[in-house]
C-alpha cells in the first residue's frame, strides 16, 4: 500500500517562505495549496530565492491570468439586440494584485512534493516584467506562450517569438477583450439545451438517424 | 539579342530571371557548410504534425528546434465561453490516446472548488478506466517505437492489443477515443454487466504483449545501440525544464503524482510500484513506460476486485454553478504531469482555465536534447519523448 506518503504535507509553512522572502513578498494566502504574490520588481529574484533556498526545482508552468470580466460575456448575446449592462470592475483572485494582468508560475520542491503558486502584478502600462528562464530554462516556452497571448513581454527573454499563431497576427487571444469571432457570428446554442436527455419527453434527437 | 530576350515576354523574363536567382542562392546554401533541414511536418517520423527545423554540421545538429502551433485549437479560450459540464467534451481531445485521463483533473478541480467528492464506487471506476487510458496510450507508443528505428512488427502487436483495450473503454463508456464519460460529482453510467470478466482477460493478454514486445525490442541489440547512452537528460535539466512522466523517472527522480498527491482517486488502494532508471537516455524512457504498462495491468487487476458497492453520483444540482475561487488539480496522465489551474467566478462556466499539458513541457527540452546528436538520433529522442500533438498545442 502506497500510503506512507500521502500523509506528507502538501503546503510548506508560511513562516518559512516569509523568512525566505523577506519583503518582497506582499501577500500569501494558505488553503489546500499556497499561493504568494511578490513584488513586481523582484519578480526573478523571489523565484531564484525559491529555487535555491527552498529547493523548488521544479518548474510546473507560467501563464497569466487577465482579470478585466469580459465585455462580450459569454459569448451568449443575441446580436440583434443590444448588448446587456455589464460589471468591469477588475477583481484580483487569490493573494490579491493590483493590476489587471498577473503572471503565475507554480514550481514544486520534488523530494518533499511542496508546491507553491506565485503571483505577480504585471504594470498596466509597459506590461512588462522579468524573464525568468534564466533561473526555470523552462519557462522560456512558456513565456513565449503567455507573449503572444497576453501581450506581455518578458524582459531579457531571447526569442519571443510566436509558438502557434501566424508572425503578422494582430492582438492577444486570451485578453478578455479579444472576441471568439466564431461567437460572435453565431450564437452559441448551448443558451437551450439543444440535446433531449435519453428518456425524456422530448426525445426527438434520437430518431433522426 | 539573347535567345531568352527574343522568346519571352517582360514578365516571363523576369520569372525567368527570378528562377535563375534562386537557383543560384540554392546552390550557395548548399555549398556552406551548414545546412537547413527541415523534419516535416509531414514526415512520417513525426508524430502528428509536429515539425523540426535542425541546422546542421555534416551529420550533426548545431541547432534544433520543434515548430509548434499547426493544432492549436484554442481549448483555453474555448473553455471561457462553456459551461463546467462542457469543457470535458474539450479537454478529451488534448491527449487523444487516452482521452479519459484528460477529463479526471479538471473534473477534480471543479469538484474541489464546489466541496463535493465523488462516492467511493465512483472513485474507483474512474481510477480503472483512467488507468486503462494509460495502458492504451502507451501501449501504442510501446509499439510505435519500433517503427521509430525501422521495426516494422512490433506495431502490428501494439494495435491489435490496443483494441482490446479500446474495446473496453467503448464497452463502459459508448466512446471508443472520446469517452466524455467523466462528470462532477461522479460518472455518467455504471459498469456494463459481464465487463469486470471480460477486463481481466484483457489485463492478461497485454501482459502478455509487454512480454513480447520486451523480447522483441528491449532485447534487440540494434534498439539498444541505438537508444542507450543517446539523448542523456540529466535529473537537474528534467527538472528545470518541468519534464515529468515516465521521461522525469528516466532521470532518476523517484516521483509520481499518483502516489505522492493525495486525490479523491483509488491509486492507494492497490499494491503497485513507481518504476525509475538512473541513466536518463532514451533506452530508459523507453523502459520505464514498459514498467508503467505493466504495473497499470496490475493496477486494474486489484481495483477490480475491490470495487465498491454504492452509487456513482454524488448529490450535486443540475445546473452546476461552481463557487468563486481558485484551484490546481494534477494527475499521473500517461504522458506526464496533466493539470488545470481553473479559476471561477461562480459562474456557470470558468473565469479563466490554464491547461499544463505533459507534452509541451516534455517538448521545450528538445532544442537542449537535441544539440550536437546525429541526424537519425533526432528521431529516436523525440520517439522516446513522447508526445502527443494536441498536447503540445492545446
Amino acid at each position: 500500500m502506497n500510503t506512507t506518503s500521502s500523509t506528507q504535507p502538501r503546503v510548506t509553512s508560511v513562516e518559512e517562505v516569509k523568512a525566505a522572502l523577506g519583503d518582497r513578498l506582499v501577500d500569501s494566502l494558505q488553503k489546500d495549496d499556497l499561493w504568494l504574490r511578490v513584488r513586481t520588481d523582484a519578480w526573478k529574484s523571489s523565484m531564484r530565492t525559491l529555487r535555491d533556498t527552498l529547493d523548488f526545482h521544479y518548474f510546473c508552468f507560467l501563464s497569466a491570468i487577465d482579470w478585466m470580466p469580459s465585455p462580450f460575456g459569454r459569448g451568449e448575446d443575441d446580436p440583434t439586440e443590444p448588448a446587456p449592462e455589464r460589471d468591469a470592475t477588475i477583481r484580483q483572485g487569490y493573494a490579491g494584485g493590483g493590476t489587471r494582468m498577473q503572471v503565475f508560475v507554480r514550481v514544486t520542491n520534488p523530494v518533499t512534493h511542496v508546491s507553491v503558486i506565485v503571483k505577480a502584478d504585471v504594470p498596466d502600462d509597459s506590461l512588462t516584467i522579468e524573464s525568468i528562464h534564466d533561473v526555470y530554462a523552462g519557462a522560456n516556452w512558456h513565456e513565449r506562450e503567455t507573449h503572444e497571448m497576453f501581450g506581455i513581454a518578458f524582459d531579457g527573454h531571447p526569442d519571443l517569438r510566436n509558438m502557434y499563431l501566424p508572425l503578422d497576427f494582430e492582438g492577444f487571444p486570451l485578453r478578455k477583450d479579444f472576441p471568439l469571432l466564431a461567437r460572435m457570428v453565431k450564437p452559441w446554442p448551448g443558451i437551450v439545451d439543444v440535446e433531449p436527455l435519453p428518456g425524456g419527453d422530448d426525445d426527438e434527437g434520437g430518431d433522426e438517424q | 539579342m539573347s535567345l531568352t530576350d527574343r522568346v519571352l515576354g517582360d514578365r516571363q523574363r523576369l520569372a525567368y530571371i527570378a528562377s535563375q536567382a534562386a537557383d543560384v542562392r540554392l546552390n550557395v546554401e548548399l555549398e556552406t557548410e551548414g545546412m537547413t533541414l527541415n523534419i516535416g511536418p509531414q514526415h512520417p517520423a513525426t508524430h502528428g504534425t509536429l515539425r523540426i527545423i535542425a541546422r546542421l554540421d555534416g551529420e550533426q545538429v548545431v541547432w534544433a528546434e520543434p515548430s509548434c502551433g499547426y493544432m492549436h485549437r484554442g481549448y483555453e479560450k474555448l473553455a471561457e465561453v462553456r459551461t463546467y459540464p462542457q469543457v470535458t467534451t474539450l479537454v478529451n481531445r488534448i491527449d487523444w490516446l487516452g482521452s479519459f485521463a484528460n477529463e479526471v483533473p479538471f473534473i477534480l478541480a471543479a469538484e474541489k472548488l464546489m466541496e463535493v467528492e465523488a462516492p467511493p464506487r465512483a472513485q474507483h471506476i474512474r481510477t480503472i478506466l483512467f488507468e486503462l487510458s494509460r495502458i492504451a496510450n502507451v501501449s501504442l507508443f510501446l509499439g510505435d517505437l519500433g517503427v521509430q528505428m525501422g521495426a516494422i512488427t512490433p506495431v502490428f502487436f501494439a494495435f491489435r492489443d490496443r483494441e482490446y483495450v479500446l474495446n473496453l473503454i467503448e464497452g463502459a463508456t459508448g466512446g471508443r477515443f472520446h469517452p466524455n464519460f467523466d462528470r462532477i460529482g461522479g460518472l455518467k453510467d455504471d459498469l456494463p454487466k459481464g465487463w469486470i470478466a471480460e477486463t481481466k482477460a484483457v489485463m492478461k493478454k497485454l501482459r502478455t504483449f509487454c512480454d513480447q514486445i520486451e523480447d522483441l525490442l528491449f532485447g534487440n541489440e540494434i534498439f539498444q545501440s541505438r537508444t542507450r547512452g543517446i539523448g542523456v537528460i540529466p535529473k537537474d535539466i528534467a527538472l528545470q525544464f518541468g519534464l515529468s512522466g515516465a521521461n522525469l523517472r528516466a532521470s532518476g527522480v523517484d516521483w509520481d503524482l499518483r502516489r505522492d498527491h493525495p486525490l479523491p482517486m483509488a491509486w492507494n488502494k492497490a499494491d503497485w510500484k513507481v518504476w525509475t532508471h538512473p541513466d536518463g537516455d532514451s533506452f530508459a524512457r523507453c523502459w520505464v513506460r514498459l514498467q508503467e504498462t505493466r504495473e497499470a495491468t496490475k493496477i486494474v487487476d486489484q481495483l477490480l476486485d475491490t470495487i465498491p458497492s454504492g452509487p456513482i453520483m454524488a448529490k450535486v444540482p443540475k445546473i452546476i454553478k461552481v463557487p468563486e475561487g481558485e484551484a490546481w488539480v494534477s494527475t499521473e496522465n500517461p504522458l506526464g504531469e496533466m493539470g488545470y489551474y481553473v479559476v471561477s467566478r461562480g459562474e456557470l462556466g470558468p473565469f479563466r482555465v490554464k491547461i499544463r499539458s505533459a507534452s509541451f513541457n516534455n517538448i521545450s527540452v528538445a532544442p537542449w536534447a537535441l544539440r550536437g546528436v546525429y541526424v537519425p538520433d533526432i528521431i529516436t529522442i523525440l520517439a522516446s519523448l513522447y508526445f502527443i500533438l494536441g498536447d503540445i498545442d492545446r
